[in-house]
């Protein structure tokens, strides 16, 4: 199986402020690696370099083995952030319209076509969304809002869904349902990189976790991960960093 | 126990009697917005091809306009073109009994309102998605700017300062200084109020300080209120020209990059993972907007002239299912906000500025009301 995504040394700060520091991780083709840390821990930091939204200060990103600076597949990722979902809110766009931007890397200029269109349908289906299709997305529960974006990766066939905590505000049994959908996305083939900070729903369903507060604490498969000290040492470093200076 | 049961029976038969009056007198009203939504299709289908229609009209007499002096035959069809058009204009006139349809003039700004009616919403509605409204309000100060260099430049180089020169120094003043205030806000890293705060109010003190110097310097033969507040006699034949080739290239430009502009709108950092060039398209979308706001200017005037890229915007979301309904509905809007506008500026002698915003704003309030009630409708339903 070949590398999906290969973190080598990477750093990254905003100005001053460290926000990665010195992360090598790989991700083979078909993980479904679960990313945890504290708040402010840089994990959203982390997944946009790994995407190439954000360019490391030193280190080098490799995804699907291109350079990600030079990586221009973009029909390949699928990117869910809390952040587009909650533009959706307020923007008059049905959900047919908000899946098929999935195929416009695609389609370049021209006009969607059949093909493109049966895609939509058959992704809308897929996620069990289908009869909400000419509804405003705005309109829609978080839940459905999720499965719409959901929906325009898998329109886009992406082999790659990047999610940073896309069940914030979702009920329990969306949430639920909604990761029952990931699993099965994810037995098909799909590589998953997941932020969630609720650590139980996420080691349920992941096979691998990354523990990252600005260092990477540890990175292996689930059970490893709950045996290990990963998460106390991660979430209370600073806590220790302040002991020791005020002795 | 049984007076209770009494009165309460009575106060529900007095309540069932209220419902059913209001119910009479809303329903039709209520038969009325059905009968719309059911045919909203065909509504919106024939009201697009109707504005594209009139604007083919309009560029037709501005180019009959343009040509009619021409020698030879090409010359003579463009002036019989012209004459059937001031014709039509003095019919007009006689049903109505006003004499302003008959001017050549008059068409020349009806011909650059319907233009504007139709890229001014259309740029508009992706600004208003970005959170980007004032862009066009601070885009219409440094135009106003670019009057005053425009000014400055004819008074040193001794050129006659018309209107055309000064509207076409505009253009190229707003489009840069649009560039500009984009990059400063990628700075500030948001498209914060702040940078267009400054930018807004710094181009006016440019302004202000550029045409007093002139005024002191050089003989002006141009009245600055026209462009702040926007007058149908200022719209001149090079404006109107103007108008009509920045119309085709905008709209042009937004068939062309229309899934590019959604999507950037919709989701910008998707957009980015996709491998869009975000950046590209926001600077084409706001030099758009800048020579839009030019054009729009003669008639709207610096401080109107935002508001016909945001309130048609604002309605056609109201009742837009998707964003292309919506786009479709802004445009009918604003054509129809144009041309009831400019209709009773010209009918009632009012500035065309005002009447056309403030029919704009009667629409979003109907649309505001209509959009609430269906929305009852539906949590009915």
């Amino acid at each position: 199986m070949s590398t999906a995504v290969d973190v080598k040394n990477v750093t990254f700060a905003y100005g001053e402020t460290v926000a990665v520091e010195d992360v090598s991780l790989s991700i083979e083709e078909g993980d479904f690696l679960g990313l945890i840390g504290p708040n402010g821990s840089g994990k959203t930091t982390l997944l946009h370099l790994m995407i190439g939204l954000k360019e490391p200060n030193s280190g080098s990103v490799r995804l699907f083995g291109e350079p990600v600076q030079e990586f221009d597949a973009g029909e390949r990722i699928g990117y869910v952030s809390q952040r587009s979902t909650d533009r959706a809110g307020s923007m008059p766009v049905s959900v047919r319209e908000a899946v098929l931007m999935g195929r416009y890397p695609h389609v370049g200029h021209g006009r969607p076509g059949k093909e493109d269109r049966q895609l939509v349908d058959d992704a809308l289906e897929r996620v069990g969304i289908a009869d909400l299709a000419d509804r405003s997305i705005g309109k829609l529960s978080g839940g459905q809002r999720q499965r719409a974006f959901i929906a325009r990766a898998l329109a886009a066939e992406a082999d790659l869904l990047a999610l940073d905590e896309p069940t914030v505000g979702v009920d329990a049994d969306s949430r639920t349902d909604f990761y029952g959908l990931l699993d099965e996305l994810n037995q098909q083939g799909i590589t998953i990189i997941l932020i969630e900070h609720d650590v139980d729903i996420l080691t349920e369903h992941v096979d691998s976790v990354a523990c990252l507060n600005q260092r990477l604490y540890h990175h292996g498969d689930t059970v490893s991960f709950l045996e290990s000290d990963a998460i106390a040492e991660a979430y209370g470093t600073s806590g220790r960093v302040i002991a020791h200076d005020h002795p | 126990m049984s007076l209770d049961t009494a009165k309460e029976e009575s106060a529900g038969a007095i309540t069932t009697k209220l419902y059913w009056l209001l119910a009479k007198l809303y329903w039709p009203l209520g038969v009325a917005f059905r009968t719309i939504d059911r045919y909203r299709h065909t509504i919106e289908v024939t009201g697009l091809a109707l504005t594209g229609l009139l604007a083919t009209l309009m560029l037709v007499f501005i180019v009959a306009d343009w040509l009619r002096f021409w020698s030879g035959p090409v010359g003579a069809t463009a002036a019989t073109i012209f004459d059937t058009y001031v014709s039509a204009g003095s019919v007009f006139d006689r049903l109505l009994g006003t004499r302003v349809f008959e001017s050549p003039g008059t068409i020349r700004a009806i011909a650059t309102g319907v233009l504007i009616g139709i890229v001014g919403p259309l740029v508009g509605t992706f600004l208003v998605h970005r959170q980007m409204a004032l862009i066009g309000e601070t885009l219409a100060h440094t135009a106003f700017a670019g009057v005053a260099v425009g000014l400055v430049i004819a008074g040193l180089t001794g050129m006659a300062g018309s209107r055309d020169q000064l509207i076409f120094v505009a253009f190229i003043v707003s489009a840069i200084t649009a560039l500009g205030l984009q990059r400063l806000t990628e700075r500030t890293d948001s498209y914060g109020d702040v940078p267009i705060a400054i930018v807004l109010t710094g181009s006016f003190a440019v302004g202000t300080l550029l045409i007093s110097m002139a005024r002191g310097q050089f003989a002006i033969g141009i009245e600055i209120e026209d462009f702040l507040f926007g007058d149908i006699a200022i719209v001149t034949v090079g404006g109107t020209r103007m108008v009509a080739v920045l119309s085709i290239v905008v709209v042009a430009l937004v068939v062309f990059f229309y899934k590019e502009f959604l999507f950037i709108t919709f989701d910008e950092q998707a957009a980015r993972v996709a491998r869009l060039n975000v950046r590209g398209y926001n600077s084409l979308l706001i030099v758009m907007t800048a020579v839009v706001v030019v054009g729009a200017m003669q008639i709207l005037g610096v401080i109107l002239v935002a508001g016909l890229l945001v309130i048609p915007a604002a309605t056609a979301s109201q009742l837009g299912r998707s964003f292309r309904e919506t786009l479709f509905l802004s445009i009918l809007f604003g054509q129809l906000s144009v041309l009831l506008g400019l209709f009773i500026a010209l009918v009632a002698s009012l500035p065309s500025g005002g009447s056309i915003i403030i029919v704009s704003i009667g629409f979003y309030i109907a649309a505001v009301a209509i959009s609430d009630r269906s929305v009852g409708q539906i949590s009915v339903h």
